[in-house]
């Protein structure tokens, strides 16, 4: 199974929270598989899906499901004990772990070789870290958002991609078609 | 009043209250006072850009954030501040501890205080420098202005402002 496999799976079990999709590819494949307003994309600023979600989960009370990756997270490691140390029960953190940077063209990353991001994130003081399939994620994911604690879910995924169309609605009204989903 | 209370008593008059900060000696005693202050989540980032990402996270979910940082930080958010809090036009306070001013005793800081102004007005950021204690009478409306036009703003401020470091 790939990240688009995956997403298309887990698009239902997510469409009614809130939803920060990472640079790139996820972003991409989000909005053409089930574009809503209650996703943000990001158009650029690479590593900063989990911080971005964990500012949105820490002021308000809707849930708030990141769909980040292996590569973005290690770009931005340091948000691992940020997000350890201010616990937000309505965060969910999927790390799509498919061991490359799937948008620049699958170059291996280094958790894809020694570096576990599941045994990195316990390190940093994550209390609830599930490591599974992206067969299992979709239930890994639903069973989460149930269980109203903040949740880590590294899912590991072979690296691939499909052709998507990159996305052109303006930065502005993303966010502020997203910031309307939020009040609602 | 001090200034790190009259600060942070202007955060909350403006209704800020999700700060992000990374530390800085100057900045000290103001950092100590959005921690104890209750109407503030005070959420420490360990690099300024992650802060940043926390920091639009907070806007987009109704709260009004701000940044506690040092000038150095300015090389390392360059990329943040552009494609995310001015690409998605996004208000942030960007108090900033002009290190590398008259009275500091590091050398290396001085290396980045020389770019610190032409970078900020290079990124089309308005930017304030406070240098005498007075100045901070300007921090309450500088924060309606931040509010009102959804931009970064910087407040520099030196250690003349600060009575040293």
């Amino acid at each position: 199974m790939i990240r688009s496999e995956l997403l298309r799976e887990l698009a239902p079990v997510i469409a009614d929270h809130l939803v920060v999709c990472n640079i790139g590819l996820p972003s991409q494949e989000m909005h053409m598989i089930d574009d809503r307003e209650n996703n943000f994309y990001m158009l650029g600023t690479m590593g900063l899906a989990s911080s971005i979600g964990l500012g949105l989960a820490l002021a308000q009370d809707k849930k708030v499901v990141v769909i980040d990756g292996d590569g973005s997270v290690l770009t931005n490691l340091g948000t691992l004990p940020t997000i350890a140390n201010n616990v937000a029960d309505n965060y969910v953190l999927l790390i799509v772990d498919n061991g490359s940077y799937g948008s620049t063209g699958d170059q291996p990353t280094y958790a894809g070789m020694k570096t576990s991001l599941t045994e990195v994130a316990r390190a940093c003081g994550c209390e609830n870290v599930v490591e599974c399939s992206g067969a299992d994620t979709p239930a890994a994911v639903e069973a989460a958002l149930a269980g109203d604690k903040m949740t880590i879910i590294v899912s590991k995924v072979e690296s691939g991609n499909v052709k998507v169309p990159v996305i052109t609605r303006d930065p502005v009204s993303i966010r502020d078609r997203f910031m309307d989903a939020v009040k609602a | 009043m001090d200034v790190s209370e009259k600060i942070v008593s202007d955060f909350v008059a403006n209704d800020v209250s999700f700060i992000t900060t990374v530390p800085c000696k100057q900045l000290g005693g103001v950092i100590e006072a959005v921690e104890a202050h209750p109407a503030i989540y005070h959420i420490p980032a360990n690099k300024e850009d992650e802060g940043m990402g926390l920091c639009a996270g907070a806007f987009m979910g109704g709260k009004r954030p701000a940044i506690i940082m040092q000038n150095t930080a300015i090389g390392v958010t360059i990329n943040t501040l552009v494609t995310l809090t001015q690409f998605y036009r996004m208000p942030l306070p960007m108090l900033i501890s002009y290190r590398g001013e008259l009275g500091e005793p590091v050398a290396c800081q001085v290396e980045m205080a020389v770019h610190t102004k032409a970078l900020l007005a290079q990124l089309n950021i308005p930017t304030y420098h406070f240098h005498q204690e007075e100045d901070v009478e300007e921090f309450d409306k500088i924060l309606k202005y931040t509010f009102m036009c959804n931009k970064p703003v910087a407040i520099l401020t030196d250690a003349s402002f600060w009575k040293g470091y």
